[in-house]
């Protein structure tokens, strides 16, 4: 087993553990931190991709390379959107949670 | 041979147990501790991958500037951490999520072990290519010439997130200074990290900006680096974030995108192509581009960790 086919196993496990991540953390710093992990698991495939096209005097196909720098930059850019949209929920509630039914008010008839 | 093995596969299974950690661990400072040392680590991954371009962006970005980001969330975001973490899903929704999600990383596990032999690649073509922009690195070669629009356009996005950031000021404070005021006292070790660190930090930037057309770095690099630089600054208390009212300061942010667009424009009547360079002048304007970038990119970085003003802008 090559080591393309092991960081290519460990790609997939992570898209995987950042996905369950996402789904079972209320807390939404903790989804964009598990959103991060799963997003670094697919640029690692992009690496493994680019690794196996080694050509050309080349150790890697330089194309996908680039576009994962690229892209770790926008994941950065929407990370950090996130947080600040959290922030101000946090201020504006004093809730840093999205709960999915709003509680019923006391007393209230249904 | 077998040495080598051994050393990836106990980074890769090093890489898993921290992400594995990240997801597990109770307390959210301690994830994000977690997940800087995993950008790290992952950095290490990248280097054994051949790509020591993106192994300097993840150690730079993926593990330093986001997790500087995180850990500022979670100290505001203390007091509400109890509360939401009652929300806790039940056993039976995790393991169905477990499973739903063990199911997808096999299928992707799959089909990358399934693809194609020998691998597509472009890697002939971008050699084969580059005498043309007078660069050495491939890497540089496909963001700034083969596939310059996609680093025009992620520049775009990087302001846009950036507006998106600023837009989250209430009235009242727009245009005044951003956050990540601190209170650091003189003899903390941050103020002393803050003055030692950012001229060797500003030299190693340049360096990578310099570098980037032959060798492993570039503008992305570089600009990510500044930007640590000014954040330490910043949180050491040193100096202060300008108000984001400041004409300099949208110059700055401005400069690299309208600077590429505009040598891509020009491409037009001197290439026949929007983004082509005349042959004999490839190489300077790239670097004049990528000059430009690692200013607008060390800005924006700065800014969106910095995130929205929180301080009422000084009198005119």
């Amino acid at each position: 087993m090559s080591a393309t086919i092991l960081f290519a196993l460990g790609g997939s496990a992570l898209v995987g553990l950042g996905l369950y991540g996402v789904i079972i953390h209320p807390e939404p710093l903790r989804k964009i931190l598990a959103f991060n992990l799963l997003g670094s698991g697919v640029f690692l495939l992009f690496g493994v991709v680019a690794r196996r096209g080694a050509a050309a005097g080349l150790a890697a196909d330089p194309v996908p390379q680039a576009i994962v720098i690229t892209g770790i930059i926008v994941a950065f850019a929407a990370t950090a959107l996130a947080v600040a949209l959290l922030l101000r929920l946090f201020e504006e509630t004093g809730r840093a949670t999205l709960p999915t039914d709003p509680p019923p008010a006391a007393g209230a008839e249904p | 041979m077998i040495i080598a093995w051994t050393f990836d596969a106990i980074l890769a299974i090093i890489v898993l147990a921290v992400a594995g950690w990240t997801i597990a661990a109770r307390d959210t400072f301690a994830a994000v501790i977690g997940f800087v040392a995993y950008g790290l680590l992952l950095a290490l991954v990248w280097v054994r991958l051949a790509a020591p371009d993106v192994a300097l962006t993840e150690a730079a970005i993926g593990g330093g500037m986001t997790g500087v980001l995180l850990l500022v969330a979670v100290a505001r975001l203390r007091a509400a951490q109890a509360a939401a973490a009652a929300e806790t899903p039940g056993a039976a929704l995790r393991l169905v999520a477990g499973g739903g999600c063990a199911v997808i990383a096999a299928a992707l596990a799959a089909s990358v072990l399934l693809l194609s032999d020998p691998a597509p690649t472009l890697a002939p073509a971008a050699a084969a290519n580059l005498p043309q922009t007078g660069l050495g690195n491939p890497i540089t070669g496909v963001l700034l010439a083969y596939r310059a629009l996609d680093t025009l356009l992620e520049k775009v996005v990087l302001l846009l997130a950036l507006l998106g950031v600023w837009s989250l000021a209430p009235d009242r404070l727009w245009g005044g200074l951003p956050g990540l005021k601190r209170h650091a006292r003189g003899d903390d070790p941050l103020v002393f990290l803050a003055r030692l660190l950012p001229p060797v930090g500003i030299v190693i930037g340049v360096y990578l900006l310099w570098v980037g057309a032959d060798d492993p770095g570039g503008a992305f690099q570089g600009g990510a680096i500044l930007a640590a630089m000014w954040i330490l600054a910043l949180m050491a208390g040193l100096i202060d974030a300008p108000p984001v009212s400041r004409r300099w300061l949208r110059l700055v942010l401005v400069a690299g995108p309208v600077v590429f667009f505009a040598i891509g424009l020009a491409g037009f009547p001197l290439a026949g192509a929007f983004l082509a360079y005349p042959e004999a002048y490839a190489k300077p304007l790239i670097i004049i581009i990528e000059v430009v970038l690692t200013l607008s990119i060390a800005a924006i970085l700065g800014l969106l960790v910095a995130g929205p003003p929180e301080r009422a802008p000084p009198p005119p």
